[in-house]
């Protein structure tokens, strides 16, 4: 038995040094920062092969490479580049949707059939032909499948029952797509356009079938796509490397290989980028971001990011209830502080729930900090002396920072807000069940679609405690029957421009009345050493292209 | 005056707290190998069923949805019932760890939410890396800790002494993550003198078959000397680091089982017979002191073995602390689990190691 104990021992030391990775972060910046101020910058030679762009990032959250399955940002953006879909973006102006695997589409008139060309020519990997009939099986595999990311297509009525007839080849180049309902074209497209729709080479992958589970066992560390590249390794919590597919329709990419090396800690990512061990590096703290700043040798990129940053107001909560409380605690929060002091450089102040990048977003920034306002506005809910409420926050960078600068200013109103920290899984947990005060999390849309974000924010057809959507808005319980039916309307406006019209609205009153308080949206921060270019970060996580990267 | 009289009383406690001592005497006491066998098999078992037991129920009690670990945050609930009836949480909790000890004892660990493999086929990969660099260490640490304890100890009081104590005693107080983030920037990004963060450059990546997971054994069997060489201008920077920490502790216990040594009688009588001083301390003294300093140097190589966390991600080592930490932050338990027991099998391999080379050593073992 005593091993048992030892065992016993053993774990609260993994949770002990958990807790320590928990601070390693800060401390690793200030670290850096010390030493690189006491030995100058760093002494650079360049020595990635000039053919082979090396990425630095923290890989490991990534799970599975089946499309149909990923639903971590590393796997949707190998998806993007491993695979192709019906549909691609442009990166710099989404709206403006181009044809991928489909060269042409066109919409029935009462909006729900929607029928696409297949374009000609184009093969997989592994030489087979790019056929209607992959383009259908890959998407009733999603339905079928059901895992994490499948309503993204189920959201169209489609069930393993009835999807092989909603969506079927009717010929090899012609690929026919119907909905329950009509919804906006952009919609549909942005769906189809998504990392989930990737279409799969069907006879690769049923070659790799084991009891009926449509190849996805094989899939998940195998890809067989027609992307620009073919998948080369995949070491989990190690690398990711990429060859070039030549046969490529858009014609082959530049580099002919792209490593992701896994590299955990913000400082590593930053010397090896500096000592040219690495082309770009996508995981830096604040502190790095500001050394690379002054070395020649490095640019920087930001690129707006859909993740938004917000607290969320539970409405079971008497005093939280109060709509004078909800728009106090909005008053109260110092966000140019924060973001200068806390955030520096990696999010930016955003105050509504679309993200900058996506059909309607809006700029409004109604809110900043304003002690007195909120001081009146408390009063008049009755709780002009405070009150004390609870925040679960995750221990991590700028989380646990942005909460403890938070509840300093809530102080000053007299609110005494306590912080429970927690992992994310567990802070996770609670909030799903409703049972947290208050939440700080970040929310990024799973598509590049404004409905993703309105849906969290602005939909709950269900406030009961059994509901079956359990989003932003259920999980806060705030119910609105009022906004809900209004983001159905917006889903099936089929004129983009209304379409964006009735968004823009929305968030003007959900800025007013919301019981989330939003404050922040992400900032993806790019270094790349000089002489790198082409490397394509689009607003969302499956949007991210490395065919075009080259190197000088 | 027997040599070493109750070297066991000054075994410090080990490493990990609140492992407690090591029951020694189970091989030694008992002459019937057929009887000690069994026992040990008896003990093994027990102690197999306890960790599983143990495990499990943590894993159970912990406030993490593991089913959301699986199905991601905005799955739909029919999605999310589904997986739970696929991991077997829909059943009671004794049927629950039924399946889990049965399964745990054809070996099947069950697969990892975060990778997706079998846990066994994870820890298989993790735990070459972590061993490689474990090993090398520890080679590290008993090459230079021992000699220093021992000059330590027969120098005792002078400056050597008090030097080797001192950088003894900075191998335990500095923290190591900061040392091997200092030793990143000024021997590699500064320097150039050794190979930054991961196991192996990129190009090298891939070129060696693996047999043995350990790259430096497997570019060695291939007569791959680039790679060789590669690999170990990786291994050096964070096998010193650990290296560093073992060698503290090596050291103050080689000086202290040392300073014992010489002061018995039995040195004195050495000496007294005109025997050379080296022919004294290396011989006779150092001799004895190795049979306690097995048992450290054994404890200190299973702490190292269990993964250093912070190394490791200060390296970009994908070793077995990376992952059992991973895993439990992202409430893969199966992973844990299987983490967990490999580890508990490495300490009982270890242990049964050192009462081996504990019997070699001290004649009335045999």
């Amino acid at each position: 038995m005593i091993l048992v104990f030892k065992i016993i021992a053993m774990r609260h030391r993994i949770r002990r040094e958990a807790q320590k990775i928990m601070k390693l972060r800060t401390v690793c910046a200030a670290a850096v920062v010390a030493l690189t101020t006491a030995f100058g910058t760093v002494a650079v030679n360049a020595a990635t092969p000039k053919d082979m762009a090396v990425i630095v990032w923290q890989l490991d959250e990534l799970i599975t490479l089946d499309p149909a399955e990923a639903y971590e940002f590393s796997g949707a953006e190998l998806a993007a580049n491993l695979y192709d879909r019906l549909v691609f973006y442009n990166i710099d102006n989404t709206d403006d949707i181009q044809g991928g695997i489909a060269e042409s589409w066109s919409v029935s008139d009462d909006g729900k059939t929607f029928t696409f060309k297949i374009r000609d020519g184009m093969t997989f990997h592994s030489g087979n032909p790019v056929t209607a009939e992959d383009a259908a099986w890959s998407l009733q595999r999603v339905v079928k499948l059901n895992k994490g990311p499948a309503f993204i297509l189920s959201e169209f009525g489609l069930t393993a029952d009835n999807v092989d007839q909603k969506v079927r080849a009717t010929d090899a180049r012609t690929l026919v797509f119907e909905t329950d309902k009509p919804y906006a074209e952009s919609f549909v497209l942005n769906c189809l356009g998504s990392w989930v729709s990737s279409v799969l080479d069907r006879q690769t992958v049923m070659q790799h079938e084991k009891d009926g589970d449509f190849g996805n066992g094989w899939l998940k560390t195998n890809a067989a796509g027609s992307g620009p590249f073919k998948l080369n390794t995949w070491k989990p919590n190690e690398l990711v490397m990429l060859d070039r597919f030549d046969g490529y329709w858009r014609g082959p990419a530049k580099m002919k290989r792209v490593a992701l090396r896994h590299i955990p800690e913000s400082a590593p990512q930053r010397l090896l980028l500096e000592k040219g061990d690495a082309d770009i590096a996508r995981n830096l703290g604040p502190d790095d971001i500001d050394q690379l700043a002054k070395n020649a040798d490095i640019g920087l990129r930001k690129v707006p990011q859909g993740a938004i940053y917000y607290l969320g107001l539970n409405q079971k909560n008497e005093q939280l209830a109060k709509p004078q409380v909800a728009e106090a605690l909005k008053w109260l929060i110092d966000y140019d502080s924060i973001e200068t002091n806390i955030l520096r450089g990696t999010k930016v102040q955003h105050q509504s729930f679309l993200p900058a990048g996506f059909l309607g977003d809006i700029e409004d920034k109604p809110y900043r900090y304003d002690l007195d306002k909120a001081k009146a506005l408390l009063a008049e809910a009755g709780v002009g002396d405070g009150f004390k409420v609870t925040m679960d926050v995750r221990n991590t960078y700028p989380t646990a920072d942005v909460a403890q600068a938070i509840q300093a200013m809530w102080a000053k109103a007299g609110i005494d807000l306590e912080i429970i920290p927690g992992d994310n899984k567990q802070t996770l947990t609670k909030y799903r069940a409703r049972q947290h005060d208050i939440y700080i999390g970040r929310w990024a849309p799973d598509y590049l679609d404004p409905h993703s974000n309105a849906q969290g924010f602005a939909w709950n057809p269900n406030n009961a405690d059994d509901s079956d959507f359990k989003l932003l808005a259920w999980r806060n319980a705030w119910d609105i029957p009022d906004l809900t039916r209004r983001t159905d309307e917006a889903l099936a406006e089929s004129d983009t421009a209304r379409r964006s019209a009735l968004y823009e609205e929305m968030q003007r009153e959900h800025q007013k009345a919301s019981p989330f308080v939003i404050m922040f949206q992400d900032i993806a921060v790019v270094a790349e050493r000089k002489g790198v270019s082409g490397f394509e970060v689009g607003p969302n996580f499956d949007v991210v292209y490395y065919r075009n990267i080259s190197k000088e | 005056m027997t040599p070493d009289s109750k070297p066991e009383a000054q075994i410090p406690a080990p490493q990990i707290p609140g492992t407690g001592g090591r029951r020694r005497g189970a091989l030694t006491a008992t002459p019937q190998w057929a009887a000690s066998g069994l026992r040990l098999l008896i003990s093994v078992a027990v102690t197999f069923l306890g960790l599983l037991a143990v495990t499990f129920f943590i894993g159970r009690v912990v406030p993490i949805d593991p089913v959301l670990a699986a199905v991601g945050d905005r799955a739909s609930a029919d999605t999310y019932e589904r997986m739970r009836e696929e991991l077997g949480l829909n059943l009671p909790l004794w049927q629950q760890f039924g399946h889990y000890v049965w399964n745990a004892v054809r070996g099947d660990f069950g697969t990892s939410v975060l990778t997706s493999n079998p846990v066994l086929t994870d820890v298989r990969r993790v735990f070459p890396a972590t061993l490689e660099l474990a090993t090398v260490a520890t080679i590290i640490g008993i090459i230079v800790g021992i000699p220093a304890g021992v000059i330590a100890a027969v120098r005792r009081g002078t400056w050597i002494d008090h030097v080797i104590r001192v950088i003894g005693l900075m191998g335990y107080s500095v923290p190591v993550f900061w040392l091997g983030l200092m030793g990143l920037l000024i021997l590699y990004a500064k320097l150039d003198l050794v190979a930054g963060p991961g196991r192996i450059d990129l190009y090298y990546e891939g070129l060696v078959p693996t047999y043995t997971g350990v790259i430096l054994l497997d570019s060695a069997i291939a007569g791959e000397w680039d790679v060789f060489r590669n690999a170990v201008s990786h291994i050096v920077l964070p096998a010193s680091i650990l290296g560093y920490f073992s060698l503290a502790y090596i050291s103050r216990m080689t000086r202290s089982f040392m300073l014992e040594q010489l002061r018995q009688e039995y040195i004195t009588t050495a000496r007294v017979k005109g025997l050379p001083e080296r022919t004294v301390i290396w011989r006779h003294a150092l001799g004895n002191a190795w049979v306690p300093l097995v048992t450290v140097i054994a404890l200190s190589y299973g702490t190292l073995l269990e993964g250093s966390v912070l190394t490791e991600i200060v390296f970009s080592w994908p070793g077995l602390g990376f992952y059992i930490t991973n895993s439990l932050l992202n409430a893969d338990m199966n992973a844990v689990l299987g983490g967990t027991v490999v580890v508990g099998c490495v300490f009982i391999g270890l242990n049964l190691l050192s009462d081996l080379l504990y019997r070699k050593l001290d004649p009335r073992a045999r």
